[in-house]
C-alpha cells in the first residue's frame, strides 16, 4: 500500500475525521491525536494492512508551539512500511500510549518521555530510559540549557 | 651479577657468600611497579583498545599489568573511555573501592575535557579528573596502544620516584584544595561529595 491508500483506508474507517499526506515528508500520514490508539490497533489487526512489525516511534521538536511524534511500521506480510504522524502541543505534550500493542514500543515511549517530555498515559513503566532518574528537563528540546553545555561557537 | 649491577645496591661479599643492602624506597617502588594490576572495566571505544593492549599482540603483561576484575585488587584505573554524568558517581565509588596507594591513568580525549563531546553535550563529564586524581593523561582519540603503554610506563617512572611514607604529589590533579592539599572533594557551597552524587562540573570550581 502506498501511502495514498493508507490515507484512504483510515478514511473509510473513520469517516469524521480527515488523513492527510504530510506536506514535510511524503511517505508520512498524518492522523488526528483523537485516534491514537485505535486507529493503530486498526492498522495492526485488519486484514487488508496486517501491521505487524512497529519499526519506532519518535519526536521532532518544531518550536515554539508544535512537537511532533512519528510512528514507523511495517508489515511482514505485505512488506509495506508507512509513517504516521501526531502534531501536539509544545507546551503540554500528551498522547495515549501504543505499548500494549506492540512491546518494543514500551522504551520508545520511554526514551520520547526521558528526552522530550512527552506524557504516555496509559504506559505501565514511564520511567526515564537514558537520562538518571533525578535528570531536569529533556534534553533533546531545542530550547534545552544546562550548565554542562558548551555551544560550538560557529 | 648484571642486574646486581644495575641496582642502587650495595654488596658485601664476604666468604660464605653476599650480603645485599639496598634502599627501602627502591625495593617497594619497584615491588609496586612491576606488578600493577589495573581494574578491568571500559566506557567506550577507548576499551577496544585498551583490549588491543592487553591482548597478544602487545602484550600489557610484560609490564606486570593484569586486568582484575573487582577494584579491591586492583592498583590502577585506566579510564578508558567516555565518561557520561550519569556514569561519574560510579566510576567514583570504584575509584574509592580500590585500596591504597592506587594510580589513575586517562586513556584519550574524552578522559581530559570531554574529546569529541566537548561541544554541544550536555552528558558528557568534560575531564575525570573532575572526580578522581588522575596520574598520567594519555591523549589520543583513541591512543594507540604504544601510546598506553608509553602511559604506563611513565607511570612507573612516576612510582620508581616516590618515597616511602611520603605523600604523594599528583601532578595530573587539577582540582586541589590548597588548604589540605587533598584533591577537592569539598564543594564550595554544601561540603562533602557523597559517592552516589552527580557532580557537574560548575560545582568543582578550585577553591580560591
Ligand atoms: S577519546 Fe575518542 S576513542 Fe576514546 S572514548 Fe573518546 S571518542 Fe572514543
Amino acid at each position: 500500500m502506498t501511502p495514498q491508500e493508507f490515507a484512504k483506508h483510515l478514511g473509510a474507517n473513520y469517516p469524521d475525521h480527515q488523513f492527510e499526506i504530510d506536506p514535510l515528508n511524503e511517505n508520512c500520514v498524518l492522523i488526528p491525536l483523537q485516534l491514537v490508539p485505535q486507529c493503530f490497533e486498526l492498522l495492526r489487526d485488519d486484514d487488508a494492512t496486517q501491521m505487524d512489525y512497529f519499526d519506532f516511534s519518535t519526536c521532532v521538536d518544531h518550536p515554539p508551539d508544535r512537537l511532533d511524534l512519528v510512528y514507523s511500521m511495517y508489515s511482514t506480510v505485505y512488506k509495506h512500511r508507512i509513517q504516521l504522524k501526531v502534531v501536539l502541543d509544545r507546551q503540554n505534550p500528551c498522547v495515549p500510549t501504543v505499548s500494549h500493542l506492540w512491546v518494543n514500543a514500551n522504551w520508545n515511549e520511554r526514551e520520547m518521555y526521558d528526552l522530550f517530555g512527552v506524557f504516555f498515559p496509559g504506559h505501565k513503566d514511564l520511567r526515564r530510559l537514558m537520562m538518571p532518574d533525578d535528570w531536569e528537563g529533556h534534553p533533546l528540546r531545542k530550547d534545552y540549557a544546562h550548565p554542562n553545555l558548551v555551544v560550538r561557537p560557529d | 651479577m648484571d642486574l646486581i649491577k644495575k641496582i642502587p645496591a650495595y654488596v658485601e661479599r664476604i666468604p660464605n657468600g653476599g650480603i645485599l643492602m639496598t634502599g627501602l624506597d627502591w625495593v617497594l617502588n619497584n615491588a609496586k611497579a612491576s606488578s600493577m594490576w589495573y581494574m578491568l572495566f571500559g566506557l567506550a571505544c577507548c576499551a577496544i583498545e585498551l583490549m588491543a593492549t592487553g591482548a597478544s599482540r602487545y602484550d600489557f603483561d610484560r609490564l606486570g599489568m593484569i586486568f582484575r576484575a573487582t577494584p579491591r585488587q586492583t592498583d590502577l584505573m585506566i579510564v578508558a573511555g567516555t565518561l557520561t554524568l550519569k556514569m561519574a558517581p560510579r566510576v567514583k565509588l570504584l575509584y574509592e573501592q580500590m585500596p591504597d596507594p592506587k594510580y589513575v591513568i586517562a586513556m584519550g580525549g574524552c578522559t581530559m575535557h570531554g574529546g569529541p563531546f566537548y561541544h554541544d553535550s550536555y552528558s558528557v563529564l568534560k575531564g575525570v579528573d573532575k572526580i578522581i586524581p588522575v596520574d598520567i593523561h594519555v591523549a589520543g582519540c583513541p591512543p594507540r596502544p604504544e601510546a598506553l603503554m608509553n602511559g604506563c610506563i611513565a607511570l612507573q617512572d612516576l612510582i620508581r620516584g616516590e618515597k616511602v611514607g611520603r605523600k604523594r604529589d599528583r601532578p595530573g590533579l587539577r582540582h586541589i584544595d590548597p588548604a589540605t592539599n587533598l584533591p577537592l572533594l569539598v564543594r564550595p557551597d554544601t561540603g562533602l561529595i557523597r559517592p552516589n552524587q552527580i557532580i557537574m562540573p560548575d560545582q568543582l570550581r578550585v577553591l580560591s
